[in-house]
């Protein structure tokens, strides 16, 4: 292959994606289009955070979806206005009882976890551990299920505090890398498939809690309307207040851009990226491989935590059951592995490239398949099954599963690859 | 339990409701586990990669066997047994093909590139976004009956109250049973059996010893695919047709070949009854044992309605848990698989 000045090709990359944007704003309108920028930017958000972790570090997260409910579940509950009704009632009551015997059975689990420098046997240390953790649990599971029921049937859930939306980003970014955090611990210094099958099953868990603890979250009945940081559409008008919004991300990911490329070009990089390439002379360099990994994998949680909050706080409705791992996770990492893993550059091109073409996919995707129904009847008399229509749309999950592993095969660093710095 | 309180003198009432809940139950859940399981550790051991689609096997090979069914719907008639399992080894040939074929268009070439495991597993998903995608497209996303009419149900009393196991459990205890026998039999006593342990314990090793490790692997897809059908299927005629099995399912799999150790087929078995059975019976209602002493205790104590370790929404994380916890205290499984 031929390779042109990278700059040429960035910019024809990029002078070509914004042609591709304009047409979809002259066909669909100013309105739509705006929204698909803003989702667009969400997304790239939490792209920058996957390619932390994936192009710099070379860690496998299956479980995105599991961390952005996290966040967004977090910005609900600091952003959303106070629901007197719980506060009022014997709720708070009832949740502190909860809380107390959860800080008091953890701190006296850890101790006991502690207990061989003592000099008690190990295992006898473990036997204490694992039933001063059982106890516990049975222990807050009986105070939180009278409390779900009273707050339930007092105040329908618990609503929020009424902060305002930034700080609620900023904890969903903390309560995802906090989470990260943990998983990490445990799994980092394993095989690299483990720490994969940890997050997918630390996302599916996430997924339950909060579509089932309907007096944190109400479950299926969806919070909405989520307050946003800019006035809302009933203010300003849809345009005005979808474009106040694409300000605000787009400042975000200005600033998380530069602040990557500076870690990216300083010594800190410079190691992460030796970690990567050859880890066994890494450590060998005396780098603690493990740490500086778990440190990656919370930085891009918190990444991810932050762009997920503002993806949902956008849509303006929190509903527990909509996080498939489909639209977020995988659609996710097509937009890092197409744009190129490890270019900050190319990953926001990704993110908006991937998106474009995923919202007009569907209308694609019906038309061929109304086509492929007509033609099949006219032709060979073919009787389309009546559920065609969400049938049709699963063919855009083959697509992306398809373009994963093309991508992987055919062009494993991306279109806008990393550059390889050189060191004269 | 509408019943439970006639007989509250004898607690055989209830101790036959938990053999029923607990003790079938659990050893359903656990074959399948098992059967998808051995794919996962064989793959795992021998490929050295997380084999993401196992579970989307697992939902093809049902869906194989439900086109076979479509086809053919009466085959089963003639031996009295379902048609779906009549026609099982079609489906689990077709799903070996598949697999079989499936490495050779995405997973060899990216082998022989020697790109590292995390690429694998991740291409890995990618087959398993395309198999999830396919499989709705032509099954759709609701629910179907494998088989259609009633089961055959066999009661076995037991003072007063029966056991009862229906045609397709029957038939998954002896299908799992007679193919961890023949598994065993292959791995011990064949050459390709003896080659795969070899190139699980060290691929160069078994390189340089003249072992043709395009052959195992060939073979241990083979097995997978055939295996992962067969549970499939036997999940499918228990339960029904659902084709979005995928996640659900991958989970516990992934932690039974864990738990197991890895690239130890019976580590896998046992690995999958241990999650099938840890399963049932963090969801069972304790109480229901309980009941019956209720005359015996003292009466400032109450028996709540309901005593589970876990609800049973939160079924997923039991898996993980298991998961969690071999991790952090034995990462090499129960049986010693390799951890590297």
């Amino acid at each position: 292959m031929a390779r042109p000045s990278s700059a040429m090709r960035d910019v024809s990359l990029f002078a070509g994606l914004a042609v591709v944007i304009a047409l979809v704003f002259a066909w669909l309108g100013t309105a739509y289009g705006v929204r698909m920028l803003v989702e667009a930017s969400c997304y790239a958000i939490i792209a920058l955070g996957l390619t932390i972790q994936w192009g710099y570090a070379g860690l496998f997260n299956v479980g995105v979806m599991g961390f952005i409910a996290l966040a967004a579940f977090a910005t609900v509950l600091i952003s959303f206005p106070v629901n007197t009704a719980f506060w009022n009632g014997n709720g708070p009551a009832l949740l502190f009882w909860a809380a107390l015997y959860l800080v008091v059975g953890v701190a006296i689990t850890y101790a006991l976890s502690r207990t061989h420098r003592l000099g008690l046997p190990k295992s006898l240390r473990t036997l204490l551990t694992l039933i001063s953790a059982a106890v516990t649990y049975l222990a807050v599971q009986g105070a939180l299920d009278p409390a779900a029921t009273v707050i339930e049937s007092e105040a329908g859930f618990v609503g929020g505090f009424g902060l305002p939306v930034w700080l609620g980003w900023l904890v969903g970014g903390i309560a995802a890398g906090g989470l990260g955090w943990i998983m990490g611990k445990i799994t980092l210094g394993l095989r690299a498939d483990y720490m994969a099958i940890a997050t997918l099953g630390i996302s599916e868990i996430v997924k339950a809690f909060l579509k089932n603890a309907d007096w944190l979250t109400r479950g299926t009945l969806t919070v909405s309307p989520l307050p946003w940081p800019v006035p809302t559409p009933d203010e300003l008008g849809f345009v005005m207040a979808r474009s106040a919004y694409l300000c605000v991300t787009a400042a975000m990911i200005v600033i998380i851009y530069v602040l990557l490329q500076r870690a990216w070009a300083s010594p800190w990089g410079r190691m992460m990226r030796a970690i990567r390439d050859n880890e066994l002379s890494a450590a060998a360099m005396g780098k603690d491989i493990n740490r500086r990994r778990l440190e990656m994998f919370v930085i891009g949680n918190v990444i991810i935590g932050i762009g997920g909050a503002a993806l949902i706080t956008f849509t303006s409705i929190f509903d527990p059951s909509a996080f498939a791992p489909l639209n977020h996770t995988f659609l996710i990492w097509v937009m890092v592995i197409l744009g190129g893993a490890g270019n900050n550059l190319g990953t926001i091109f990704g993110a908006f490239l991937v998106y474009v073409i995923w919202i007009m996919s569907e209308p694609v995707a019906l038309f061929v398949f109304q086509q492929m129904e007509i033609w099949g009847a006219r032709l060979f008399d073919w009787q389309a099954p009546a559920d065609l229509h969400t049938r049709a749309l699963q063919m855009r999950v083959f697509v992306i599963g398809l373009t994963i592993t093309l991508v992987l095969r055919y062009a494993p660093q991306g279109l806008i690859p990393e550059k390889v710095m050189k060191h004269d | 339990m509408p019943e439970a309180g006639f007989l509250s003198a004898l607690p055989i009432n209830e101790f036959v409701f938990f053999i029923n809940k607990v003790l079938i139950g659990g050893l359903i859940i656990g074959s399948v586990y098992a059967l998808g399981a051995i794919g996962v550790t064989l793959i795992l051991g021998i490929l050295r990669f997380a084999h993401f689609p196992h579970g989307d096997m697992m939902t093809a090979g049902a869906f194989f066997a439900l086109v076979c069914v479509g086809l053919a719907p009466h085959v089963g008639d003639v031996f009295g047994l379902p048609s779906a399992f009549v026609l099982m080894p079609v489906a689990m040939a077709a799903t070996a093909a598949m697999a079989v074929w499936l490495d050779k268009a995405f997973y060899a070439p990216l082998r022989r590139a020697n790109v590292k495991p995390v690429v694998m597993v991740m291409s890995s998903v990618g087959v398993m976004l395309m198999l999830q995608g396919l499989i709705r497209l032509f099954a759709g996303t609701g629910t179907r009956q494998l088989e259609s009419g009633l089961k055959d149900i066999y009661r076995i009393p037991l003072a007063g109250r029966d056991i009862v196991v229906t045609q397709p459990q029957l038939l998954l205890f002896i299908f799992t049973a007679a193919s961890v026998v023949a598994l065993h039999f292959f791995l011990t006593r064949s050459r390709m059996g003896k080659a795969m342990r070899a190139v699980a314990d060290n691929a160069d090793l078994a390189r340089i010893s003249g072992i043709s490790i395009e052959h195992v692997v060939r073979t241990t897809w083979i097995i997978a695919g055939a295996l992962a059908a067969a549970g499939g299927t036997l999940l499918a005629l228990d339960v029904t047709f659902k084709a979005d099995l995928s996640f659900n399912i991958i989970l516990p799999v992934f932690a039974a070949a864990i738990v197991g150790g890895v690239g130890q087929p019976y580590g896998a078995i046992v690995g999958g009854m241990l999650v099938g059975f840890t399963e049932t019976l963090a969801v069972f209602n304790w109480s229901v044992l309980l009941r019956p002493l209720r005359p015996l205790l003292p009466d400032f104590i109450e028996i709540p309605a309901k005593i589970a370790f876990v609800p049973t929404e939160y079924k997923i994380v039991v898996p993980f848990f298991i998961l969690i916890a071999v991790l952090i205290w034995r990462p090499t499984g129960i049986f010693k698989g390799r951890s590297n």
